[in-house]
């Protein structure tokens, strides 16, 4: 299966996951201090900055987009119960 | 309550605004948190312009009658062209439907973070093409008056925002600045002694907010206010700055000392073990300091304090470090109590750890990590768990769990690649 990396600025921790994986799944077990509401897309809780490595994420859906522009969210950030890893590098922190 | 009978129409609050709330001097528990000795209002106002009425927040759902009345007594449904909502909470908002049906030419302005509540509210598709959003910079227009909107969220909700009359220098502030306690007179120069609910519910709904209060008093300070007009409690027409000055005050940062990061260590035990173990944390943590005072650690006994004052020094710390045995597959009772009090607080983002001595099978180190990490800190290191009598490995553990929290504070952590499959 097909690799990617997600580091975790805030903590400093590197996590290989396979690609596929959702940003949730992973900074909850590693600790990371991206927190969560909802868990569906609607809270903007979890809304995370990426700071490098945005375009190896999928494209926001409909709604995550909605949800970002009534969030006022600056460019390059996503949120972490939604954004899917597709695979190389990606660098992201707490928004 | 004092005996003052409650005005039965609108109450003039200044030319061309008036009060058409609602008293609730009976309430006694206001959303479970919340004790309300005095009742509470719930206000909301109508301002006039030459070219329209609007009505600014309305009243829990069971109070409707009395709004309506009080709105019927100042103007005719079709003069309302503005209904704006500072808050969406029910107590603010149970009128709303029915005002929108009542009139229907009147738009309603709310932030766009309450675009999601609205739909939690009533079926937004009955209003189609009458709600707007708004945010700072934004106006409404009543002819020869505009009123202006400041973007607060989080004061107490997402959605909550203030609405500004310069014409006559009335904030509607929502929920900021408020207060339950209920008062016929209804002005600040009127009613009877409110200081304990003015602090009391600012203790308990804007203390777990206090940056985002920091942000909103930055936007608001610079007006020239002469009343505030808040969505609970007395307006505040005497001395109006004097309560914006105390909310700063409140929610300014208590601990000084610039460059000092501050590391709690929190233990209970019940044979020593536990706190052996905190004693190594705490020194684990000290050690990281490359000079005199980086990080200011202090270690803390459960078993002799109260809850309250611990919270109070965890609004302030950095890092939070919990240390518990296991009884009967749990953490103790006072940690938890601990953990529970954290809400009152804003402690996202914080460092924290956990570790406890064992019998025989030790959840009380996840369960407590678990919990930190539901209450939004960083947990970025595996706690340390130690059967019966610690060994000097869980002692040595202990050392280097409270050196890399204290590191990670300092920015001086080493980066660590894990994979995912080893997470658990």
């Amino acid at each position: 299966m097909p690799k990617a990396s997600v580091t975790f600025q805030d903590i400093g921790v590197t996590v290989t996951v396979p690609a596929g994986t959702r940003l949730i799944e992973v900074s909850e077990k590693v600790g990371a201090g991206i927190t969560y509401g909802c868990r569906e897309g609607e809270c903007c809780t979890c809304l995370t900055k990426i700071v490098s490595g945005h375009e190896h994420l999928a494209a926001p859906s409909v709604l995550e987009d909605q949800v970002l522009k009534d969030n006022l969210a600056p460019r390059r950030h996503r949120l972490a119960c939604q954004a899917q890893i597709l695979g190389g590098n990606i660098v992201v922190k707490p928004a | 309550m004092p005996a003052a009978a409650s005005p039965e129409g609108a109450v003039p609050v200044a030319p061309g605004v008036h009060w058409i709330g609602a008293f609730d001097p009976d309430l006694r528990n206001f959303d479970i948190i919340l004790r309300t000795a005095n009742g509470t209002s719930y206000n909301a106002y109508a301002v006039r312009g030459s070219e329209g009425v609007a009505v600014i927040d309305t009243v829990k759902l069971n109070f409707s009658e009395t709004f309506f009345r009080r709105l019927e007594s100042i103007a005719d449904y079709d003069e309302i062209t503005t209904i704006v909502l500072n808050h969406l909470e029910p107590d603010h908002s149970g009128a709303l439907p029915e005002l929108l049906r009542r009139a229907p030419g009147a738009t309603l302005l709310v932030s766009p973070q309450a675009r999601l509540m609205l739909k939690g509210l009533f079926d937004p598709g009955e209003f189609e093409g009458r709600i707007a959003f708004v945010g700072t910079g934004d106006s409404a227009d009543l002819g020869d008056r505009q009123l202006e909107f400041f973007n607060t969220p989080y004061l107490h909700w997402p959605d909550t925002q203030c609405t500004w009359l310069a014409a006559e220098g009335v904030l509607f502030s929502a929920d900021f600045l408020g207060c339950h306690y209920c008062d016929t007179r209804l002005f600040n120069d009127a009613v009877g002694d409110f200081r304990f609910s003015f602090e009391y519910y600012y203790a308990h709904i804007m203390r777990p907010f206090r940056a985002h209060v920091r942000t909103a008093l930055d936007l608001i300070e610079p007006l020239p206010i002469r009343i505030i007009a808040p969505g609970h409690g007395p307006i505040l027409r005497q001395d109006p700055r004097d309560y914006v000055a105390r909310y700063r005050s409140l929610s300014a940062p208590s601990l000084h000392g610039a460059g000092t990061k501050t590391l709690l260590v929190f233990y209970i035990s019940a044979y020593g073990a536990t706190r052996r173990m905190a004693e190594a944390v705490a020194a684990g943590a000290e050690s990281a300091s490359s000079a005199a005072g980086e990080v200011r650690v202090s270690l803390y006994d459960l078993e002799g304090g109260h809850a309250q004052p611990f919270v109070d020094l965890i609004e302030e710390a950095d890092a939070l470090v919990f240390g518990s045995p296991t009884i009967n597959g749990d953490a103790v009772k006072p940690v938890w109590d601990l953990l529970s009090s954290l809400t009152m607080v804003d402690v996202k983002g914080k460092l924290a750890a956990a570790f406890g001595s064992y019998g025989w099978s030790g959840e009380a180190v996840p369960m407590i990590e678990d919990r930190l990490r539901r209450l939004k800190l960083r947990v970025p290191l595996p706690g340390v768990k130690a059967r019966l009598t610690p060994t000097a490995d869980d002692f040595s553990a202990c050392h280097d769990l409270g050196r890399q929290i204290a590191l990670h504070l300092l920015g001086r952590a080493t980066p660590r690649t894990i994979d995912m499959a080893n997470l658990v």
